[in-house]
């Protein structure tokens, strides 16, 4: 470890504020674009099984295309 | 040979196989970055010159290379479309502009961070970041065509000549930037520091540059699986899915 | 009856293309009275000292250039794709690749090259000194040259679409970098006396690729917004 305590590791001799704020971001930036997909694609299942769900029964629910 | 590129034609082949590579390649990632991450704030020394700031070079050098190599994937993915009409590399190629912009954002984004501590502004022109912001704004063309196009046939095709088009320029738009650059700041700085980068600097780079080509790989992948049952939503083996209830 | 060559059918084109434009002069002048509009924005911004202005002369005047062009890059193909002519001219037996030089030929005599003959006159107004103005000329002929070429990339692939507008903007703008780059730097050094002679052969380097790939690119781009 290159810092010797946490106040030091946090403050950074003054750059600190600068080191954090990059990583911060860069985190937050890589959690959505790797959580955002997944939401995606279970919102659009979940939305698709009840329009299925609601037209269940009617005329064209035997309809299928391959 | 020629049924892996049939099978790689059909979307409910694709879906599944992304499926079973995300289970090992995403829980890899994160504990590559995470590594990564953790290896360059605590165990690497800090620069002589730049002090703690140069921590940020983990992050941005990665960032830059992927997202510049992100642009090929993209521009590549679009002329398999338009050569051989494979309809899962334009949907490979919108998957991969919104990651590759993404992360030419978080290159921008630490690199003017960067530059405040080093040079005292918070933006410098410098050919490095200038460049990164012209890849901003092709990745942001390809997007912007794409979503403006109501036939999304036309759009994948459209985008593929412009990708093309952008991929002939990438090196003449760097070099270009470059040369400007050197011509209007005579002091030269280099952004990453010398040449000869120390072995205990260049291992966490070197990790860090793979993680984050995983991530782009687990990113577009994913992006992919959300785009092709939105694609196939009137197709059988999507509404199967969708009753089948686990969103596995 | 035979059917014309590609370049006979590429001449009669171009001729077709001009005698259009010069039916509306109108549209013939407004680029270059946005140039000189713009012209006087800039002093109206920066301020009227002769030397600020002198030393940001020749960014100022190049990127006017780039951007009077990138206005009338948009109406290359559109009225012809709208009265079905651009249809035809794909169906038709002659190269797509000639018979597009012919559209950007036209584009560039109308604007490049009348921006590149009037721009004397403009950087005489910011101050740019006497012996940088044939350089100038020099550059805005050659340069105007590749945005002609690469602007009309943007129109192929943008001229289907109903909401153009700023896109084709976003689309060529980070293509017209380098030329900027190049042009600037040519004036910047004929000003301080160091030859311009290096920066004029990358412009023309750039123009022949341009010239070579553009029309490969547009044709292709022609194609897709018709099929679409």
């Amino acid at each position: 470890m290159y810092f010797d305590s946490f106040n030091a590791l946090l403050t950074m001799d003054g750059h600190g504020a600068f080191v954090w704020s990059a990583y911060l971001i860069t985190t937050l930036v890589i959690a959505a674009i790797l959580v955002a997909p997944g939401r995606r694609r279970k919102k659009f299942l979940r939305q698709l099984a009840g329009e299925l769900k609601r037209s269940r029964g009617g005329p064209n629910s035997s309809k299928e295309e391959a | 040979m020629w049924s892996f590129f049939h099978k790689l034609g059909s979307p409910p082949w694709l879906y599944s196989i992304s499926g079973v590579i995300l289970r090992w390649l995403l829980p890899i990632t994160l504990v590559a970055l995470a590594v990564g991450l953790a290896w360059s704030l605590l165990f690497t020394a800090p620069d002589f010159r730049q002090g703690n700031s140069y921590r940020i070079i983990y992050i941005h050098v990665p960032a830059a290379v992927v997202a510049l190599a992100g642009y090929y994937v993209m521009a590549i993915a679009g002329a398999i479309n338009l050569i051989w009409k494979m309809k899962m590399a334009d949907v490979a190629m919108r998957s991969a502009a919104s990651v590759g912009a993404a992360l030419t954002f978080i290159a921008l984004i630490t690199g003017a961070i960067w530059g405040k501590p080093t040079w005292g502004t918070w933006w410098v022109w410098d050919a490095r970041i200038t460049s990164m912001l012209i890849l901003l704004f092709l990745y942001l063309g390809v997007i912007a065509l794409y979503e403006a196009f109501d036939n999304k046939e036309a759009a994948g095709k459209a985008c593929a000549v412009l990708c093309l088009v952008g991929m002939v320029n990438i090196p003449i738009i760097y070099k270009s930037v470059d040369w400007w650059y050197s011509l209007h700041q005579p002091a030269s700085i280099k952004f990453t520091g010398d040449s000869t980068i120390d072995t205990s600097m260049l291992y966490p780079l070197l990790l860090m540059i793979v993680s984050f080509y995983a991530l782009f790989t687990c990113c577009l992948l994913m992006n992919m699986r959300a785009e092709l049952l939105q694609r196939g939503a009137r197709t059988s083996w999507v509404k199967k899915l969708a009753l089948a209830g686990k969103s596995v | 009856m035979n059917p014309p060559g590609s370049l006979q059918f590429c001449a009669r084109l171009l001729r077709r293309q001009l005698v259009l434009a010069v039916r509306r002069p109108i549209e013939i002048g407004n680029p270059l009275l946005f140039f000189a509009m713009v012209v006087a924005l800039f002093p109206l911004g920066l301020g009227p000292a002769p030397d600020q202005l002198a030393g940001f002369a020749p960014g100022i005047l190049w990127i006017i250039a780039l951007l009077s062009n990138l206005l009338t890059s948009d109406a290359v193909f559109r009225s012809d794709f709208e009265d079905g002519s651009l249809e035809q001219l794909l169906l038709a037996p002659q190269p797509l690749f000639i018979s597009v030089l012919a559209y950007i030929g036209a584009h560039w005599l109308i604007t490049g090259l009348l921006l590149a003959l009037v721009s004397p006159v403009f950087a005489l107004m910011l101050n740019l000194p006497g012996s940088a103005v044939g350089t100038l000329v020099l550059t805005l002929l050659l340069g105007t040259g590749v945005l002609s070429l690469v602007g009309c990339i943007g129109a192929a692939l943008t001229v289907g679409l109903k909401r153009g507008g700023m896109l084709i903007s976003l689309l060529i703008l980070p293509l017209y970098m380098p030329v900027l780059i190049f042009g600037s730097a040519a004036v910047k050094a004929a000003v301080t006396g160091v030859p311009a002679g290096p920066y004029l052969a990358i412009l023309g380097a750039m123009l022949c690729l341009a010239i070579a790939l553009a029309p490969l690119a547009i044709a292709a781009g022609l194609r897709i917004s018709i099929d679409a």
